[in-house]
């Protein structure tokens, strides 16, 4: 199912598949479910794919326009703006260069690049943060930009000065170390370099201007230069960033800042869990703790964070949870990626308790002995439970380049692909889609639904 | 010394189930209860730099690159070799540019009261030397005279490293190491091509990456390229006997089971192995350092049985002893202290001990007189490995001097190196020419002085 493929595939290096690997193949499906299903293609960007599969959404769908016809157009056209508009400025800025690259200029195009930099809130911001995406896309969709923003753009030796504050800011900011603590960190971390400022200086200067996402991954350097401005409230975080900042830390460390971690992601599952919290029943979670889950370098530990994070949604929204990991026993913060993948028999475990939901967390590698978790599977519902009183669903982190989707565990039992640990909850009210048992007519229906309460609420927010 | 047992024991060591990848399947071998006695280690050395071997007075044997001459000794008394043709003026003074070679002293040596470095791949070729290239086993006159006046004929062993094997680094590296994990036995396309055992997981997983720089056989190389991928084992459970849950955990418990049994049957007698020739090497304790310990009826193979063993069957079947966990491990085999008299060895042997027991005159098909340079093929072997060898390249060659035999150890082998690899690469064709960087190392074994008496 592509939508699997849409949430959980970065195109990065995996555990077992390198860059290119996953690269190519993500191509390849995004070419097919474009040629084949344009519409549904459309649909998924309604759905909480992920950034990057959005935006490559984007721009395949702006690459082929000629062969949509009007209507398709027209459905297409909200739903690029509207998605455009919930995208990070990054990402689409990326989408903006990757359209110039491509040669795709036509009038359909330059007005989606004008509407959509219009309702940036700050274009002179943009005009220093983005500073060569905003001038990549000005070039390319020829866009009319406002008073000194085009000067710092293109002409910026000429003026002495700038009445805008962050402009006038970032053109001191070249010769004056103080201005520099004005600007974004990303800007300004640049110039530091240059004025060659102490780490420890510029991180305490620059602390009020962090975003959260900045703050949180500074934490580790902000400790090590014993800089406390940065010190942020961990439970503000995102639940999955969280658990991917608390098993960077190493594990004595962890076990020193128990309480506060683990306040901090019960917290964030609170958040996350919103009204649904408390609302599952008996869940039991069966999470995959072996090597694989280490992921690869440049995304450490991914599958094990978002099994983590998923412990504590679960803990959150079920009102009888268990958390089985296959090797670890003990305090969940301090799990460890080790060991071979034997799902079979922790399946046994879990289904012994007779839960009202079974999640499974995994990459589906399922290698002790290789398939066993199928077996059981298939057995659980041929023999033990005919009647399905038990609901399965295999959420996995890990697109598998070779198949085209992440890895299934059993034929019979429902696999989505997970991104966030936060999206846990929607994605199994969607997997009843990816054991097969609805047709095809109903998933229509579904995304056509999908994508009208998506495109209402984005309208009403712009 | 040497001597006959049946069989390695194995006790404490169970196998679980396989993780496949491509045409690569890895059995982990598992052990509840570590041995804590005995712990090994690995010491790097520098893989670019050449190494001697001195394995006992006037004798040594340099691992070595082919394009490099041996010219001098630097003045601090560590040996160099030059690094290609130089131009130099008559007035310069300066040593030339070189590669430094590092000598080590023999290939176990007793480094201290009770720490033992040993070349683990070293020792394994020496055993499986010992084994392929001795002489014929009956009296034959002519053999011998030839062998003592001429000399042994120069033969090659060709072999590749473990990163030559397309798709072992990625199998290796995705593999999930068991926590209670002490050994491998490694299956190219189901042939048996290693078996690794060590006494403790810790030791395990630090040593794991050494498999990837092991020595494996030429057609094991093939066999990746022409097997794209072996099927996993999927156990099967009956479901019409399952009621409860408790039948279910019956029924994995009994798969479990299965698998162990499974693996003795698929390593083709290994692990169970009838008799063996062994001679210890080093004496650690109650552990035994004795590598490679082989069957006892190699020796008259008929050719399909030699097709065969190529594929990595084990005739010399590597095991690494002191990792067996027992005391004084029946599967050793000896390095024979005078190793480079094999011939002649073998002639004494066959005169003395074994008289008569086949007419002079016939000639067993593999080994004949050495007068015409031959070049053996041999089966490629597995074998265990505990240290970095010091050896590291897409394929290594070990040649036998036969003819060039009196040369000293360091110098002058040049000439009949190349010709050696000349005849190897128009036996490898291509092969050769696809490792990385085109390398190629020869690895001789060079007896200083004085012909077999």
């Amino acid at each position: 199912m592509f939508v699997n493929a849409a949430i959980a595939a970065t195109a990065q290096r995996e555990f077992r598949a390198g860059a290119a690997a996953q690269r190519l193949s993500l191509g390849f499906l995004h070419e097919y479910v474009l040629g084949n299903y344009r519409d549904l293609y459309a649909a998924t960007l309604a759905l909480d794919v992920n950034d990057l599969n959005a935006a490559m959404v984007v721009t395949n769908l702006l690459r082929t326009a000629r062969e949509a016809s009007d209507e398709q157009r027209a459905v297409e056209g909200r739903l690029i703006a509207a998605r455009l508009r919930s995208l990070p400025p990054h990402r689409v800025y990326g989408v903006l260069r990757e359209l110039r690259r491509l040669g795709i200029n036509n009038r359909r195009t330059r007005v989606i690049v004008r509407d959509w930099v219009a309702a940036r809130p700050d274009p002179a911001f943009d005009a220093i943060k983005y500073r060569r995406s905003l001038s990549v896309a000005a070039r390319h969709a020829h866009l009319p930009l406002p008073g000194e923003v085009g000067t710092v753009l293109f002409d910026w030796r000429r003026p002495k000065r700038y009445e805008t504050p962050i402009l006038e800011a970032w053109r001191r900011a070249h010769y004056e170390q103080q201005a520099l603590y004005e600007l974004p960190y990303t800007v300004a971390e640049g110039l530091a370099a240059q004025h060659g400022i102490d780490r420890a200086r510029f991180l305490s200067g620059i602390a009020p201007k962090l975003t959260d996402g900045e703050r949180l991954r500074l934490q580790g350097s902000a400790a090590r230069h014993r800089v406390e401005a940065v010190a942020m409230d961990l439970a503000a975080a995102p639940l999955t960033r969280l658990a991917i900042y608390a098993l960077s830390l190493p594990r004595p460390e962890r076990a020193r800042r128990r309480d506060e971690l683990t306040g901090a992601l019960q917290a964030a599952a609170r958040r996350a869990a919103r009204r649904q919290a408390g609302t599952w029943g008996r869940v039991v979670a069966v999470l995959d703790d072996s090597y694989s889950a280490a992921g690869s370098g440049v995304k450490r530990r991914r599958p094990l964070a978002v099994a983590l994070a998923t412990y504590y949604l679960l803990e959150a929204l079920a009102a009888d949870f268990t958390g089985l990991w296959l090797h670890h026993r003990g305090d969940p913060l301090l799990v460890h990626p080790i060991g071979a993948t034997g799902l079979g028999v922790r399946i046994v475990d879990a289904l012994a308790l007779r839960p009202d939901r079974l999640v499974i967390v995994s990459d589906g590698w399922d290698n002790d002995p290789p398939w066993q978790a199928a077996e059981v599977l298939r057995v659980w519902r041929t023999r033990l439970d005919p009647h399905q009183a038990t609901s399965v669903v295999h959420l996995n982190p890990v697109y598998d380049a070779d198949t085209f989707d992440v890895r299934r565990l059993a034929a019979s039992v429902a696999t989505v692909g997970v991104r966030d640990a936060e999206d846990a909850a929607a994605l199994v009210e969607l997997a009843r889609f990816a054991t097969g048992s609805a047709g095809f007519d109903e998933l229509r229906r579904h995304l056509a639904d999908r994508v009208e309460r998506f495109l209402n609420t984005e309208e009403a927010v712009s | 010394m040497t001597a006959v047992t049946d069989g390695i024991d194995l006790t404490g060591l169970t196998a679980g189930p396989a993780q496949t990848w491509g045409a690569i399947r890895l059995v982990p071998l598992l052990r509840p209860i570590p041995i804590t006695e005995l712990r090994l280690h690995a010491r790097l050395y520098d893989p670019d730099e050449p190494s001697i071997v001195h394995t006992g007075p006037r004798t040594a044997y340099l691992s070595y690159i082919p394009h490099a001459f041996v010219a001098t000794w630097t003045t601090d008394t560590t040996p160099v070799a030059a690094f290609g043709t130089q131009l130099r003026g008559s007035a310069d003074t300066r040593a030339p540019a070189g590669i430094r070679l590092a000598s080590r002293r023999r290939m176990t040596r007793r480094e201290d009261r009770q720490r033992l470095r040993f070349l683990p791949l070293h020792l394994a070729m020496e055993g499986y030397l010992a084994l392929q290239f001795g002489g014929p086993p009956i009296a034959w006159q002519e053999w011998t005279r030839h062998a003592v006046t001429r000399g042994l004929s120069p033969r090659v062993e060709a072999s590749y490293t473990g990163a030559a094997i397309a798709g072992l680094d990625d199998a290796l590296r995705v593999f999930e190491i068991h926590p209670d994990q002490c050994g491998m036995v490694l299956y190219v396309a189901d042939a048996l091509a290693a078996a690794f055992v060590v006494p403790h997981p810790d030791d395990y997983r630090a040593l794991h990456p050494t498999l990837l720089q092991d020595f494996y056989g030429e057609l094991l190389f093939h066999y990746t390229h022409l097997y794209p991928a072996v099927p996993d084992f999927t156990p099967r459970l009956d479901d019409t006997v399952i009621t409860s849950v408790a039948d279910l955990r019956a029924q994995l418990a009994q798969v479990a089971a299965d698998w162990t049994a499974f693996h003795a049957l698929m390593a083709d007698g290994l692990l169970a192995a009838g008799r063996l020739t062994v001679t210890p090497v080093q004496r650690m304790g109650r552990f035994t350092l004795g590598p490679v310990p082989a069957r006892l009826q190699p020796r008259s193979r008929k050719p399909h049985r030699r097709n065969h063993h190529r594929r990595g069957r084990p005739a010399g079947l590597p095991q690494n002893v002191p990792a067996l966990g027992r005391p004084d491990p029946p599967g050793t085999l000896a390095v024979p202290t005078r190793r480079h008299r094999l011939g002649p060895r073998r002639h004494r042997h066959s005169t003395r001990h074994r008289p008569g027991r086949t007419g002079p005159t016939s000639r067993p098909r593999r080994l004949r007189p050495p007068a015409p340079p031959r070049h053996h093929r041999c089966p490629p072997h597995a074998r265990p490995k505990t240290a970095q060898p010091s050896i590291e390249s897409g394929a290594h060659e070990v040649n036998l001097p036969g003819s060039c035999r009196d040369f000293p150890a360091c110098v002058g082998f040049g000439g009949c190196l190349d010709r050696r690899r000349r005849s190897a690469e128009e036996r490898q064709g291509p092969l050769a020419t696809r490792q990385p960087g085109g390398g190629h190392i020869g690895f001789l074994v060079a007896r200083s002085r004085g012909r077999p008496a």
